[in-house]
């Protein structure tokens, strides 16, 4: 396991999400309350909370999968480099090319290695011939660190793999669209500490390349990976900024107790 | 220190001792337990045992009585085609052939029956040529007839001909008909069944494979003998086609649009409930549906396939949509996830992952569907496919048509006959249907566990 990485520089700071006045409603339960975040480019930004308080609502929302669900209603307004995504001329299925997902479970298709990082990149025609989009593949079975324990079986099925494998192979199908921002729904939780170290080099190397926006449970994992955090209670966003200054010097008391552990 | 050190000594006894009881001696509550679970596989077992003498019962009694519709007695004859007789005109045309009926070819059957018996040296005793006819089917002589129509050319040979025998011929070889019951019968006599004898012990006459049961068409009350299910069974086959053709596509489309992309709203939950109901419609209404709508409305003529075809379909829809469906909801939602996470549109990710994941359950209701449909009768009988039919419907298209028979109305015509000849006919029929049934249920297990994929 890696030290605490607490004092890590952010490079840039361009904002690639903004969102503003964001209220989600699932019926007539009001699960997200005015959440304002400004999510820098090439960054790794870390959503905390108990369960239950919104962060996995809000990070859904970047990326619109809540429209799949019938009842959930978006107010507010998102931007990605400025455009609106909840503008009526956005098409989800172009927004969600740029802004991947990688969730909770490891979620790989029942087809081979290849054809789960090959689909992204067919579906949006960003190759033209079978000898790039094997580029595609190999380069991003690469970067998701899986290259060299699957090269020898791209034909074998994704849902052979381990759990931590999979996970690993979501992520390369996940950044074979090259999208812009990288959106993760609790990576790890299914994960053992090993494959969980694994993910959590992976999420720093990406970042180079994407922003990456990750849930997760646990906070030494915020600790770890991330620049950026932002603490979510009841559906409220109490307090972002800075990782380090988040967990060494809260402002506000409930983030204090929520990460020595007095609620949650 | 209220924790004192641990130590091998043993606790102190409770003040209350514990009314303990060994582990090898069950109390009174587990044994109760243990009866009842006894009783209770008792039961499982006792309801299984009926289920199955209950079918080998049916198998035996279906198969005993089905099975001789297989073989069937021929006679040999060799039979001198006079051309005096059969073209008095000299033209060798077809056409004033065919003034010549059944009856001249009867006679000429009977001549040449009586002169082949007669160098064999088998005694006929009070027998004439006319008794002799009897021994052969009614249908022998139109069988000659289409077979020198066919080919004007056999004329002035002699071909060997083979007939078939007479129905109670064939019975008494079958143990249908015994010398007590042709005593009483005016349609043969115990001098037959002996002459039979004797013609079997001369080569003459022979029980073999009886092709023509799957390839006849029907034949009418006193010709047992001559019917076969060709028919009915390219009738069942084209209806299947139809319903193939058009519930599969109709039903999974709908199923996907219901599951996939409509709105969850009063109007589908309506739409929902109905189809629920539909399946459990009686098919017999459907029939009625068929008859009003597909013939008196739309003009599509009677006892066609496509209308049997037409009316199964509907009747099948329900039975289609509803497995798709749960099919479809069985599909775990990380797959949708997945794909739409990566950028597919809706339909993408139905056509790409759900349907294919889907397909086992989706393959399996429709060919259990289909099944249901072979075996319906009731809608049949309403939209005219209980007529006697003797042609065979054209090629398909416009085959679909023409006047067929199906296999499960054949079963149900040939139940109401009065000859008994036709209780061997229709329980062989039973097998057939049988066969086609389990030979569909067994695609739906292979096709099922092919496609079977884990996620």
């Amino acid at each position: 396991m890696k030290d605490l990485r607490l004092e890590r520089d952010v490079q840039t700071e361009t904002n690639k999400i903004e969102a503003r006045k964001v209220q989600v409603y699932y019926g007539t339960n009001h699960a997200l309350k005015d959440v304002d975040v400004d999510i820098l480019d090439k960054t790794v930004t870390a959503f905390i909370g108990p369960s239950g308080c919104g962060k996995s609502t809000f990070l859904r929302c970047l990326n619109r999968m809540n429209d799949t669900v019938a009842s959930a209603r978006v107010e507010g307004m998102i931007t990605l480099d400025s455009e609106n995504i909840y503008d009526p001329r956005v098409d989800p299925v172009q927004l969600r090319a740029k802004i991947g997902m990688v969730f909770q479970k490891p979620n790989p298709f029942p087809k081979s290695i290849y054809d789960n990082v090959a689909y992204g990149p067919k579906i949006h025609g960003l190759t033209r011939t079978k000898a790039e989009l094997d580029e595609v593949v190999e380069a991003c079975l690469r970067k998701a660190a899986l290259w060299n324990e699957v090269k020898d079986r791209l034909q074998s099925p994704g849902t052979g793999l381990s759990g931590g494998q999979q996970q690993r192979l979501c992520i390369a199908r996940a950044i074979a669209t090259s999208p812009e921002v990288l959106l993760m729904d609790e990576p790890c939780s299914a994960l053992d500490p090993i494959a969980t170290a694994q993910v959590e080099e992976l999420i720093d190397e990406l970042r180079s390349q994407f922003s990456v926006v990750i849930v997760t449970h646990s906070m030494q994992q915020a600790a770890r990976v991330s620049q950026r955090t932002a603490f979510f209670h009841l559906g409220n966003l109490v307090e972002y900024g800075e990782t380090g200054a988040i967990f060494t010097n809260p402002k506000d008391p409930r983030t204090e107790s929520y990460i020595t552990g007095r609620i949650g | 220190m209220t924790n004192g050190p641990i130590t091998a000594e043993p606790m102190a006894a409770p003040e209350q001792p514990r009314t303990t009881h060994s582990l090898f001696a069950p109390d009174k509550r587990t044994a109760m337990r243990n009866a009842q679970e006894t009783r209770f596989r008792a039961y499982g077992l006792v309801a299984i045992v009926i289920a199955l003498l209950a079918l080998v019962w049916l198998l035996i009694s279906i198969f005993s009585a089905g099975l001789p519709a297989f073989r069937q007695t021929f006679v040999e004859i060799p039979i001198l085609l006079d051309a005096k007789v059969l073209d008095k005109a000299g033209h060798g045309d077809p056409a004033e052939m065919a003034s010549v009926t059944t009856i001249g070819y009867g006679k000429l059957i009977g001549k040449a029956l009586a002169t082949e018996v007669e160098a064999k040296g088998i005694d006929i005793g009070a027998m004439t040529p006319k008794d002799l006819v009897g021994m052969v089917s009614e249908n022998a002589a139109a069988d000659l007839r289409d077979m020198v129509l066919a080919n004007p050319k056999l004329l002035g040979t002699t071909v060997q001909f083979t007939a078939l025998a007479n129905g109670r011929i064939d019975g008494y070889f079958k143990g249908r008909v015994t010398m007590e019951t042709a005593a009483r019968d005016n349609n043969t006599s115990p001098e037959k069944l002996m002459l039979a004898d004797k013609l079997v012990a001369a080569g003459m006459m022979e029980m073999r494979l009886n092709t023509g049961f799957l390839s006849m068409p029907d034949a009418s009350d006193k010709r047992p003998e001559a019917a076969g299910l060709g028919v009915a069974i390219i009738g069942s086959l084209y209806m299947m086609a139809v319903v193939l053709c058009l519930a599969l596509p109709i039903g999974v489309a709908a199923s996907v649009y219901l599951e996939e992309f409509a709105p969850k709203n009063r109007w589908t939950d309506l739409i929902e409930v109905n189809i629920a109901n539909l399946a459990a419609v009686p098919s017999i209404v459907y029939g009625i549906l068929g008859l009003s709508f597909f013939i008196n409305f739309a003009g599509l003529p009677q006892s066609a396939p496509i209308v049997g075809g037409l009316v199964l379909t509907l009747m099948t829809l329900p039975r289609i949509i509803i497995p798709t469906r749960a099919a479809l909801k069985a599909v775990p939602p990380s797959i949708r996830d997945a794909a739409l996470g990566v950028g597919a549109s809706k339909l993408q990710t139905v056509t790409h992952h759900v349907l294919p994941l889907a397909m086992p359950g989706v393959l399996t209701g429709t060919i259990i569907g289909l099944a249901q449909a072979l075996g319906e009768t009731a809608p049949l009988l309403l939209i005219g496919m209980v007529a006697f039919v003797r042609d065979f419907p054209g090629a398909p298209l416009s085959g679909l048509f023409d006047p067929a028979s199906a296999l499960p109305v054949q079963i149900y015509n040939w139940t109401q006959r009065g000859d008994p000849g036709f209780v061997e006919r229709a329980s062989g029929a039973i097998i057939v249907l049988l066969v086609f049934l389990i030979v569909m249920n067994t695609a739906a297990i292979i096709l099922r566990r092919r496609y079977e994929r884990r996620w």
